[in-house]
């Protein structure tokens, strides 16, 4: 049996919580980027693009991350494709979080008020330079506190990489209870880490919510 | 070589898959049942003004919310069974998922119970109604009519996460997946039939939920708001 938790065995969780954030890292820019795509998807004037995004979010909101995992890693190689661990996970994590914050920023573009699409008509700007210089930047200060809210998610989720086998936080953790048989203590101190990941970003979350609230008057 | 689709053996197993589908929908059931009389007394502890049942309340959620709910399945799975307790794996996901959604549910009724106006409360208290009276027709039903559509939202998130309860070997439908796929090895049909069934389960939800809406808050369905 493998003996008493020792710093080694914190060292190897170091590592995995290390991967945990890159992960994290990784789903927010790329599912960011495809979250805007989609957000903008959604409040296009064709109506078979927003049909298009629409259907894209419905069917990946009511699908488990953990089901995406097991398609991407599992049913991708039994086609034949070869995908790593962290391929699979990040591929799956973009798919997962575009849909969710596709859905949460086109509430904010939807809730810049309706007089400043039509000012920005008046003044005969284009479609794209209405988006890019009027609403855009009037819909990014709304957005900040529920994207910064949606991290909390985004970095839990990333729990759910384990399961193919990619050796973040959980993962590790469960490697080193497969030799000590500690599972409690363990998870224990994984579920501090996590906490101490994600506490801080809930917190700010709220105050930029809050500050948000306050200034809410000057933006109208 | 090219690349053939095959569903009709993963299909050929429609039985389990609706076994598996129906224990994901008794889970979700006694988690949003259980998780939302945990949210009732959590917001109202909250609110109550006693500093230590709020301390207490307030550590609840923030702990819930800040870490994986796998990572607290495994906790209460190997928690209880280091304190010589054995369960069956369903009752320790039904344990771990109701302890997790009644820990958002509380965040989400929370905000119910604190949007209704003072003057509703003083009036009531005006009209002579007990506590316990102003609590169930002023504060708990007006705020969870508010919350409403957050609540349900909320439920079909936690139907969804319980498939995440298939590494502690629950049967649901997740675990049915993996026990189709390797039998099949068809883990591509298999997984994209599975997703749809989980579509399928929250629409079904989605609607349920809208009907008890009707059945639970008669003014939304005569004038089509709440309050």
């Amino acid at each position: 049996m493998g003996g008493a938790l020792n710093i080694n065995h914190l060292l190897f969780l170091g590592h995995g919580a290390l991967w945990t954030i890159g992960l994290s890292a990784i789903a927010l820019v790329g599912g960011g980027s495809f979250g805007f795509l989609i957000a903008l998807g959604r409040v296009s004037p064709s109506r078979a693009v927003r049909l298009l995004a629409a259907t894209y979010v419905q069917l990946i909101q009511g699908t488990p991350l953990l089901v995406i995992m097991f398609l991407s890693f599992f049913g991708l190689a039994a086609l034949g494709l070869n995908i790593s661990p962290l391929l699979a996970a990040g591929a799956s994590m973009t798919i997962f979080v575009a849909a969710y914050l596709g859905e949460i920023w086109r509430g904010c573009i939807e809730a810049v008020p309706k007089q400043q699409w039509e000012a920005a008509e008046g003044l005969a700007l284009s479609r794209s330079q209405r988006m890019v210089k009027v609403i855009l930047p009037q819909a990014i200060r709304l957005a900040t506190p529920p994207t910064v809210g949606f991290m909390v998610q985004i970095v839990k989720n990333t729990s759910l990489a384990s399961v193919v086998g990619f050796v973040e936080l959980t993962r590790s953790g469960q490697i080193i209870n497969n030799s000590l048989f500690e599972p409690f203590i363990i998870y224990s101190i994984i579920a501090v880490v996590y906490f101490s990941l994600c506490y801080p970003l809930s917190r700010l979350s709220r105050r930029l919510e809050r500050s948000a609230l306050q200034k809410k008057p000057a933006l109208a | 070589m090219g690349l053939v689709l095959d569903f009709s053996v993963v299909l050929d197993r429609w039985q389990a898959l609706l076994d598996g589908a129906t224990l994901t929908l008794q889970l979700a059931f006694i988690a949003v049942v259980c998780g939302a009389a945990i949210g009732v007394f959590g917001a109202i502890g909250r609110r109550g003004g006693n500093v230590l049942v709020e301390r207490l309340c307030g550590a609840y959620v923030e702990a819930i919310r800040n870490t994986p709910l796998l990572v607290q399945i495994f906790l209460v799975y190997f928690g209880l069974s280091s304190l010589g307790l054995q369960f069956s794996a369903f009752t320790v996901a039904a344990v771990a998922l109701t302890i997790n959604v009644g820990a958002y549910t509380t965040e989400i009724m929370r905000a119910g119970f604190d949007s209704i106006h003072k003057g509703q409360i003083e009036a009531a208290e005006g009209l002579g109604l007990s506590r316990a009276q102003i609590y169930w027709h002023v504060i708990i039903w007006p705020g969870i009519e508010r919350v409403y559509p957050a609540l349900t939202s909320q439920f079909v998130l936690l139907m969804l996460a319980s498939s995440v309860t298939s590494q502690i070997s629950a049967e649901e439908l997740t675990a049915v997946a993996n026990y189709i796929q390797s039998e099949t090895y068809r883990s591509f049909e298999t997984y994209i039939v599975v997703a749809l069934i989980y579509v399928a389960l929250s629409f079904i939800m989605r609607f349920g939920f809208w009907l008890l809406g009707l059945a639970l808050f008669p003014r939304r369905r005569r004038l089509g708001t709440p309050l």
